[in-house]
């Protein structure tokens, strides 16, 4: 009986000195991948590859969740909202829950799965087959050479892919709204452009995104490169790298939420 | 080879993403306002209430937007509060006398400042404070307000 209490206690307590561990480990990586990143500036098309393979690649799963998430959130909107008559503030209500919340979070959310997943898998997979070691033999710096190229590829491509989320997540209410429900085009529009403010929410949306994105990219590059070198270890980094992130993600936007829209 | 075919994607792509910044900008968000938006001049009001406007509310003129609030403080020593309002320039020819009201749009709708222009050959220059203002309107108010003269009423059964 006491014998389990204190096996408790001590897996506690060794799982939290491993975390606060784990965690200084992944700070001390990120400097390092900052400090490294210069070659990302000499040679551009790194950067560009990775940007292809992250960003580009995961286009089409994110533009048809934007469309499907506006799609459903004019659906709903416009349930609740007839009950009021204010079908005409569908667009506030879409555009509003897009840019500062939906936009930024579910595009993450689907970068940290599509992107973040291949890019753990790959780091990982490089250094179970000793290929960053063979670069090291090379004189080639593994970090700078692929680390540094992954990380910042997130980071730019995520915001990209978060715009395009909410611009077509906004046309699909749109379709629904207007075409389909009939509600007024031009009170849809007038009332959206009445109360979105240009720094207030498109921009405090975008800083989400760029937050998230680093978030996710430094997730992903150091499970794959902290990742135990089998098969097993691989697997397991990856899984990590989605259910982290998602945590990170969603942790983050409420603290950046509650320090963005206090007023209004 | 491949590799500008890999160039030519991610340039779509960046030109995309862009594209729907822009989107976001101008048909959804305001910045069209802000870009179109001339030279402006402030005025200054005081209220005794403000009720619930907030910095960047409409100011109207006959159901015009003219302008915006652009911030709000508190006088300490009066007890009131200070409304600075940013005016279009192409409107600046508002009398002395002019009359600002905090209105709001429907029964529960967001707070607005309207503007109505009194006789006077003087016009408010950039800075001036408008004097003639008028609270705005609290529902708990009202709503007390009909409940005491309800209560003077004797019931009739």
């Amino acid at each position: 009986m006491i014998d389990r209490g204190l096996l408790t206690v001590r897996g506690a307590g060794r799982s939290t000195i491993d975390g606060v561990l784990r965690l200084g480990y992944a700070t001390r990586f990120l400097w390092l991948t900052l400090t490294h990143s210069l070659t990302c500036l000499q040679r551009p098309r790194l950067v560009v590859r990775e940007i292809y393979f992250s960003g580009v690649l995961s286009l089409v799963i994110v533009l048809v969740s934007g469309l499907f998430v506006g799609m459903v959130l004019a659906l709903q909107g416009y349930q609740t909202l007839r009950t009021y008559g204010s079908e005409s503030a569908l667009g506030v209500l879409v555009a509003l829950s897009l840019l500062r919340e939906l936009g930024p979070v579910i595009s993450a959310l689907l970068f940290a799965s599509r992107a973040g997943s291949a890019v753990t898998a790959e780091i990982g997979l490089m250094k179970a087959t000793e290929q960053l070691r063979a670069m090291e033999m090379m004189a080639v710096d593994p970090v700078a050479r692929v680390i540094a190229p992954r990380f910042w590829a997130g980071v730019l491509s995520l915001p990209v892919l978060s715009a395009m989320f909410t611009a077509i997540g906004i046309y699909g209410g749109y379709l629904i709204g207007v075409v389909l429900l009939g509600v007024d085009e031009g009170s849809f529009w007038s009332q959206m452009q009445n109360s979105v403010d240009f720094r207030e929410d498109v921009v405090n949306g975008m800083i989400k995104s760029l937050v998230f994105g680093v978030a996710v990219a430094w997730i992903a590059v150091f499970e794959g490169y902290d990742a135990p070198p089998t098969a097993e270890g691989v697997s397991g980094a990856t899984t990590r790298t989605v259910v982290t992130s998602a945590l990170a993600i969603l942790f983050l936007d409420y603290i950046l939420t509650s320090l963005m829209f206090r007023g209004a | 080879m491949e590799r500008s075919t890999l160039d030519v994607w991610v340039g779509i792509f960046v030109v995309g993403g862009l594209v729907a910044l822009l989107v976001l900008a101008l048909k959804v968000g305001n910045a069209g306002d802000m870009l179109r938006a001339g030279p402006t001049y402030t005025l200054t009001a005081t209220f005794e209430n403000i009720g619930g406007l907030k910095p960047r509310a409409p100011v109207k003129s006959s159901g015009v937007t003219v302008g915006r609030v652009a911030s709000i403080d508190y006088d300490p020593e009066a007890f009131v509060a200070v409304v600075t309002l940013r005016i279009d320039r192409r409107y600046a020819r508002f009398p002395r006398d002019t009359f600002a009201t905090i209105y709001t749009s429907g029964l529960l709708g967001e707070q607005y400042v309207g503007l109505a222009p009194g006789g006077d050959d003087r016009l408010l220059a950039d800075g001036d404070r408008i004097t003639k203002t008028q609270k705005a309107v609290v529902l708990e108010d009202l709503i007390g307000q009909f409940l005491t003269s309800r209560a003077g009423e004797t019931p009739q059964k």
